[in-house]
């Protein structure tokens, strides 16, 4: 990828990103470091249609910056007495060593490979070819997500559901 | 200059060791369950790029293995949250290190 414009989306998304999941590190409310989550996610979905991604960007945008940030925020207000602080634990050291050691691995791996690169340009259309290979080729794996996000549906609602016998019951 | 491969793996690392330390040091459950909702993020990054820069007869399964790792994530985030939801009404906290019930 060449061209000046997608150079300069590239490096301000991805301060954008690094940015805010450092912000969800950084500030101390739990309600800011969700807000620095989604932006984070904003992010990557910019990234992704950088990597003309079209599909994934939309879905990312969908799922992670609508649903999930949604859910997190609902486990946040649902928890009123909980402490709304973001602080760390005594865990904070060692897990300071051990991500920065599996940053400097994966990125050392990442530079010292050398990856088979293919010289073709970005994907036209992606959602026809992914909709196609989800009912043909991988029919079987899509029909157990399907059967295992009900499941977790139902997990979730028979989790919180409150106990004893409700009011229409009596 | 260009944007090659590497670039977006780098950032994928950076974001997926954000994504650990949130995990592992953060004090109440939600900040861990940012945590890992961003290590998948640096994974499924990290998916598109390989999908999008590395030679392959089908280079779209990349894109389609994303679409599963969304929706397991998804399931996750709502199965977790539940939990905390629990945790909260059994102990009045989610703080993971007020959690014990194991230490003796």
């Amino acid at each position: 990828m060449e061209d000046t414009g997608t150079v300069v989306a590239f490096w301000v998304l991805a301060a954008i990103t690094v940015g805010a999941a450092l912000g969800v590190v950084a500030v101390r409310n739990l309600i800011h470091a969700v807000v620095f989550l989604i932006l984070s996610f904003v992010g990557v979905a910019g990234l992704y249609i950088t990597l003309s991604a079209d599909f994934v960007a939309v879905t990312q945008i969908l799922i992670y910056a609508g649903a999930v940030s949604v859910l997190i925020l609902f486990a946040i207000v649902l928890t009123p007495r909980g402490d709304r602080g973001n602080q760390e634990t005594f865990l904070r050291l060692p897990a300071l060593l051990l991500a920065l050691l599996v940053a400097f691995t994966l990125g050392y791996v990442a530079i010292d490979t050398s990856w088979a690169i293919s010289d073709r340009e970005g994907f036209e259309e992606t959602a026809s070819v992914i909709g196609e290979a989800l009912l043909d080729k991988y029919v079987l794996p899509f029909e157990i997500a399907s059967v295992m996000l009900l499941v977790a549906m139902m997990g979730a609602i028979i989790l919180v559901r409150p106990e004893g016998p409700t009011e229409e019951a009596e | 200059m260009s944007v090659d491969l590497e670039h977006y793996l780098i950032l994928g690392s950076i974001l997926f060791s954000i994504g650990l330390y949130l995990a592992l040091a953060k004090r109440n459950l939600v900040g861990v369950l940012m945590g890992i909702e961003l290590m998948f993020n640096a994974v499924n990054l990290t998916f598109v790029a390989f999908s999008r820069f590395v030679e392959s007869p089908n280079p779209l399964d990349g894109h389609v293995f994303v679409v599963f790792v969304v929706t397991v994530a998804a399931a996750e985030a709502a199965t977790a949250l539940a939990i905390a939801m629990l945790l909260y009404r059994v102990r009045d906290t989610i703080e993971v290190d007020e959690i014990n019930l194991l230490k003796w």
